[in-house]
């Protein structure tokens, strides 16, 4: 049996459920009464025209906006009272839309401080070195190379994030992101500024993720990869849910055409 | 593999080039003036040494750290020379205290986004000072407090001249090997993620509030072990010492010497130390002088002097290949 079988056979629960969700910016509604839920296991991917509150939602899934209505259960807990970084500890990972990584250190250090939540090595940990403290540095190297094998950049480990060309950096944010072992992983357009065979590698990873048993939600715009790797179609527009479903349903749904065609 | 290797054995031939340059100079120089001057300098680079981690690092700007200068200095004059508390015992209150005081500062000003923790301090450094000049029972007020004991560890005395050189330079080689080991490790690692990106930083489940609030209560014991080994040397402080304008020099140093580099913290507090020393024949131009000094640096080298020597290395490379 495979992690992931198990982790659906385990949780009837999603793994995420998103319940009448509302921000205001400056009185105008930026997400309007938005609810759904996530299984335990799939892609979801999140479609809409720009400025359709995409990234918004995002933000308050990951704790960096607190919403004005609604609340977001994660994994059978309220995250209303949680900081980002108890999010992150609790199985929320992310990537960003404009590359994040930290530039001026090696990918192996990106991945190493994505492992922060998972390590816990302080300020008299790092003076005394006592030997946990060395067990602990090596066994998350270790876990970073091996991360860095599974995106396939591992030749790169060594060098400086920021030299590396858009297709590899991007790629790194999702390793970064794996390291701290997420159960919920958010992908904001990972295929923004990547050319066609790059896409064609990121569909695969994303497919690979997903057998480790990561559940991914996906902000994407390049249509062909949204709607290969989702299981599940959520369409934002305006604010608010305007459809559900399958990729297939999503694409004869008549309300989503015409928001897509201009209508 | 080999890249990484690199890096840690030349962090071993840096310091080991520093630590035979310490022993070097001292045991060369007879002249107490410039030993003097050499150990101000050391006491100088601790104070930058932290402040450098808050500012290069951390990305937090502390405009009072002479208060925790201060701090260091006055409470070792009041328990060992009030009090006739061992020095050593006096040190580790003033470190205690330093850092406890840093805590309560830092607390609200950090959560704060932005220059608060600058202006907190500020203030902060500001009534640390009137405290000082104002609360003359115990500190002697604004003539200042005289009768600081001298150190003493079982048969060694350290009074002014070698002995506090090497005492003064030894603690600094020990604070670089912890800033070090602080840069290298998980918290290192999570403060340069600061240092590249904040928002990142937070994404990625650094609780970067917390870990500011750590670097600055460091930067605090840095500081008053500067401010113990000032009072000890001196043996005589007053409050302005640590008043404000030193907290700018301090901030000077930093910025001189290059943000986020160990040893631009050691070049920073070397300039700013020495140039009033050598400026001293021009007289009532001082300030002049040294005001232009630093502004030709700024322009000249607007990354600090370690970021400006490394360009002029490399491209005087390049010239000769």
């Amino acid at each position: 049996m495979t992690n992931q079988d198990l982790r659906q056979a385990q949780s009837q629960q999603p793994i995420l459920d998103v319940q009448g969700l509302t921000k205001l910016f400056g009185g105008v509604k930026a997400q309007d009464n938005i609810s759904f839920s996530i299984e335990p296991g799939i892609v979801c991917g999140l479609i809409g025209p720009n400025g359709a509150g995409k990234t918004t939602l995002f933000n308050m899934i990951t704790g960096i906006y607190a919403p004005d209505n609604g609340q977001v259960i994660f994994n059978g807990r309220n995250t209303r009272k949680m900081a980002v970084h108890q999010l992150v500890k609790a199985g929320i990972a992310r990537t960003f839309q404009h590359v994040e990584l930290f530039g001026s250190m090696t990918l192996l250090e990106n991945v190493l401080v994505g492992m922060h939540v998972r390590t816990r090595c302080g300020f008299w940990g790092a003076v005394t070195r006592f030997p946990w403290v060395n067990r602990e540095e090596k066994a998350a190297v270790e876990k970073a190379e091996s991360l860095l094998e599974f995106t396939g950049l591992i030749d790169d480990a060594h060098k400086p994030a920021g030299d590396l060309p858009v297709g590899r950096q991007k790629t790194a944010e999702i390793a970064r992101a794996l390291a701290s072992d997420p159960l919920l992983l958010l992908l904001d357009e990972p295929a923004a500024g990547l050319n066609a065979v790059e896409t064609e590698n990121l569909g695969q990873l994303i497919r690979a993720v997903k057998d480790r048993g990561v559940t991914m939600m996906l902000v994407e715009h390049d249509m062909s990869l949204a709607m290969g790797i989702s299981d599940k179609v959520i369409v934002l527009d305006q604010g608010r849910k305007l459809a559900q479903g399958t990729p297939r349903e999503i694409q004869n749904d008549e309300a989503v055409m015409a928001a897509y065609l201009g209508g | 593999m080999s890249d990484k290797l690199s890096a840690r054995s030349r962090a071993r031939i840096e310091n080991s080039i520093f630590l035979a340059a310490v022993i070097l100079l001292g045991l060369v120089t007879e002249n107490t003036y410039y030993l003097q001057i050499m150990t101000f300098i050391g006491i100088n680079t601790l104070l930058a040494l932290g402040l450098n981690m808050l500012m290069g690092y951390a990305g937090q700007v502390s405009l009072g750290h002479a208060a925790f200068y201060g701090i260091g200095a006055y409470a070792t004059a009041i328990l060992s020379g009030t009090y006739a508390l061992s020095p050593w015992l006096a040190l580790i209150c003033a470190v205690g205290g330093a850092v406890l005081v840093a805590f309560i500062v830092g607390l609200p000003t950090l959560r704060l986004s932005g220059y608060y923790l600058g202006m907190g301090t500020l203030g902060f450094g500001m009534i640390v000072n009137i405290l000082f000049r104002e609360w003359s029972s115990v500190t002697g007020g604004a003539s200042g407090f005289v009768g600081i004991p001298v150190l003493e560890a079982g048969p060694m005395v350290f009074m002014s001249g070698k002995s506090y050189f090497f005492l003064v330079w030894a603690v600094v080689l020990a604070a670089i090997l912890i800033c070090r080991r602080i840069l290298r490790s998980r918290m290192g690692r999570a403060l340069r993620a600061i240092h590249d990106g904040e928002n990142a930083a937070l994404a990625v489940g650094v609780n970067t509030h917390y870990l500011k609030l750590k670097v600055f209560m460091f930067a605090a014991a840095l500081g008053a072990v500067a401010g113990f080994l000032y009072a000890h040397f001196v043996l005589f402080i007053s409050p302005e010492s640590f008043g404000f304008m030193v907290s700018v020099k301090m901030v000077t140093m930093v910025v001189i010497g290059g943000m986020a580099s160990i040893w631009g913290a050691l070049l920073g507090a070397g300039l700013l130390t020495l140039l009033p020393e050598v400026l001293h024949g021009f007289a009532e131009y001082e300030m002049i002088v040294f005001g232009l000094v630093l502004m030709l640096v700024m322009i000249f080298m607007p990354q600090g002097l370690t970021r400006g020597f490394l360009d002029i290395y490399h491209a005087s490379r390049k010239k000769r290949q």
